[in-house]
Order: structure tokens, then sequence, then C-alpha cells
């Protein structure tokens, strides 16, 4: 059951699932034997939740689970921290580089590997992405900015 | 539940309700496309709190309205937000600079109110807080370049902050809400926030070569559903749909 939810992906970075994004806080069987899924909002104006919330019903209707209840979480707060290991190596993979610990330092470019880049723009095609140039090989690129 | 508690986080979601509807009118014509992608991030983030606390002061009310009743089944002397945010986008300048006193405003507010004894509210600050950090970096930088820019950016950044400073005294005009909230432990302490957003704010507006109107004349009023002009046209688009088709489902 709780593999079925935490392989939902999530529908703007449809390389990560929502369990490697951090954002699935608990999957649980109720008292009346409901099942209830606890998640978590990356932004506050996040449009995607919307459509994971509709994603994690389907899998688990798929899987015969009909009384499903969503809870969603604010407290404590998602932050890039709850990216799991696998999900910066799949960001990477995905053109898109992830989250720097220090990044005023620079990011480096996930296409060529440069460690010198240039902040185009703090936002992106998505609430949680900032947009980057890379200085060495001069392809764009997206940014998983640290929240 | 006291009545000043709705009352209370109902005007914070519609501060962040207009002011997300005003910014979100920039989609598709900002000045070029890193700005009309950063101006329409930045209002959806409004809106998501917007829905957030909306839902959160539906709840204290106990009278079985959601968000979208609060935002689209209210009358204009309805609505709690101040008059800053209802104001119309005018030029690049005269939203930037309405935006940067906004954000400084939202960062040092929902900070304070990560602190706040309503768990719910607390949550929604933590979370809305870490968003408005980096919207002052933006719209902070635009007063910079527009205030230490060319002669034009510089006279229509004055301009703008002519006008705008006049509205800023009512994001800290206590009345007996606030009074009663702060005593709660719910609300954040406007005399503490005004301190520290003066400072700011008059720092950068200095570094910027902008000079801070004399305080001549101050307009209020949206806190007690008295609005401007503009509200009434404001809610008209805002909430055409759902009053055409009400309860529509899709």
């Amino acid at each position: 059951m709780h593999a079925c939810v935490a392989a939902v992906c999530d529908p703007e970075l449809p390389a990560l699932t929502i369990a490697e994004l951090g954002i699935l806080r608990g999957v649980r069987e109720a008292p009346d034997g409901g099942i209830v899924v606890a998640l978590t909002p990356t932004y506050s104006g996040c449009p995607a939740t919307q459509a994971i919330t509709d994603g994690v019903r389907q899998a688990l209707d798929s899987a015969g689970h009909r009384a499903v209840r969503i809870e969603i979480e604010l407290a404590p707060a998602w932050t890039t921290a709850c990216l799991t290991p696998s999900a910066h190596a799949k960001l990477r993979a995905a053109g898109i580089a992830p989250p720097q610990a220090r990044e005023a330092d620079g990011v480096p470019c996930p296409h060529c590997g440069a460690p010198t880049s240039a902040l185009v723009s703090w936002f992106g095609s998505t609430a949680c992405k900032a947009l980057y140039r890379c200085t060495a090989c001069h392809e764009p690129f997206e940014y998983f900015k640290c929240l | 539940m006291s009545p000043a508690h709705f009352e209370y986080v109902l005007r914070l979601g519609d501060n962040a309700l207009i002011v997300g509807q005003r910014l979100s009118e920039w989609c598709g014509h900002s000045p070029f496309l890193e700005e009309d992608i950063a101006m329409a991030n930045v209002a959806l983030d409004h809106i998501g709190r917007a829905r957030m606390l909306l839902t959160h002061a539906g709840a204290l009310e106990g009278r079985g309205r959601d968000e979208d009743a609060l935002a689209y089944a209210r009358e204009e002397r309805e609505f709690r937000n101040c008059l800053l945010c209802e104001l119309p986008n005018g030029d690049y300048a005269f939203t930037l600079v309405r935006q940067y006193v906004l954000d400084v405003f939202h960062r040092l507010q929902f900070g304070a109110l990560g602190a706040s004894t309503d768990a719910t509210l607390a949550a929604i600050a933590a979370k809305a807080v870490k968003e408005s950090v980096y919207h002052v970096r933006r719209s902070a930088q635009w007063v910079l370049r527009f205030g230490d820019g060319t002669h034009e950016s510089h006279a229509r950044a004055q301009a703008a902050l002519d006008e705008v400073w006049a509205y800023c005294d009512e994001l800290f005009a206590s009345d007996a809400i606030d009074t009663e909230m702060s005593a709660a432990g719910i609300a954040a302490e406007l005399g503490t926030l005004e301190r520290a957003w003066r400072a700011e704010v008059e720092a950068h507006f200095a570094r910027a070569g902008l000079v801070l109107p004399r305080d001549e004349w101050r307009a209020a009023g949206g806190r007690s559903g008295l609005h401007t002009e503009h509200m009434g046209r404001l809610l008209a688009e805002m909430q055409a749909v759902p009053r055409a088709h009400p309860g529509l489902r899709w």
C-alpha cells in the first residue's frame, strides 16, 4: 500500500516520485478501514498539489482501495533537505541542478559539469526552480533552489 | 474561538488574496519573459497563502464557509485587506516599489507569526516566510535598479514611492482586534514589526537614491471594509466566473 503511493510521480518533475521529493509524510490504515495519506506541499502556491492528490487517489483506486482520505500536513514545513539522495541523482540526470547547501558559491552545470554558472532568474518554469546559464558550455539549465 | 481571531486571520488572507490578484494581472504583460515568470510565481505564492489562510479563517468561524465562499461570495465592504494591496498596478516601478514594502512587511510578519499560539497559523507562516525571503531579494533588486538607474527609471520609482508611502501606515495601524490577538499570543505585535520594517526599507530607499516623502497625508480604511474606488473593479473581475456559475465543478 505504501509502495503504491510512494511510486506516484510529481506532475511537474516527472523524474521524481513523491517519496523522493519528500512530500509524502505517511500512509496508514484508519480504524474504519480507510486509507489515510498525509502529504505536505512544497510551496504555498504549488499548483501541482491538486494533481498529486488525484494521482494518489488513482494509484490507491487501482490497487483496490476506495476509501481514501488525503490529509495536508503543513508542519514541519517542507524544505529541500527533504529530497532523498536518489532524487539528487535523478534531477541531475534530467538536466536539473539539485539544491546546493552553499548555493552562493555557484551551481555546477548539470550538462557539462563545469563548476561555474550565472543566475539568469531566481524564478523558473515552476515555483521550486531558478534559471541559470553555464558559463563554460553556455547551455541554460534549471536549478532546484534551496527552500 | 473569538470573533477577533476569525477577523485577524481573514485580514491576513485578504491581504494575500488581493495583492496576489493584482500581481497576476501582469501575467503575459511583463516587460520580458523572465520577469513575467517571476511575477506569476510570486502571485501564485500569494494566492497559495490566501487559500490556506482563508480556509483556516472559515474553520475558525465555524459557519461552513470555505476558501471559495470567502474569496468569491463576499461583497466589497466585507473585505479586510489594506488599501495598498488593491491599488492598480500602475507602471512596473509602482508595482515593484509596492511589492518591496509588502515583501519586507510579510517577511517580518510571517517570521513573527511562526511563533503564534495558533498552531495552524504558525505552520502557514513558517512556509510563507521562506518564500518572502526570496520575494524580497527580487523586489529589493528592482528598487535599486530603478532608483539608481536612468533619469526616467528614477523619476518613476520616486513617483511610485511618493504614492505608496501614504498607504504604508495602514499596515501597522493597530486596533482592538490586533490588541486582543497580540495579548493572546496569536498575532505578531505591530509596533515591533514597524520599527524593524522602517529601519530596513528606509535604508534601502536611501541606497537606491530615493527620497522618502514627508508624512503629509495617509490613507486607511481597508481593514474595516472601506475601500478605494479600484476595489470594486478588481472584485468584479476576480469574482465574475464563480458568480455567473455558482458552485460549478469541472
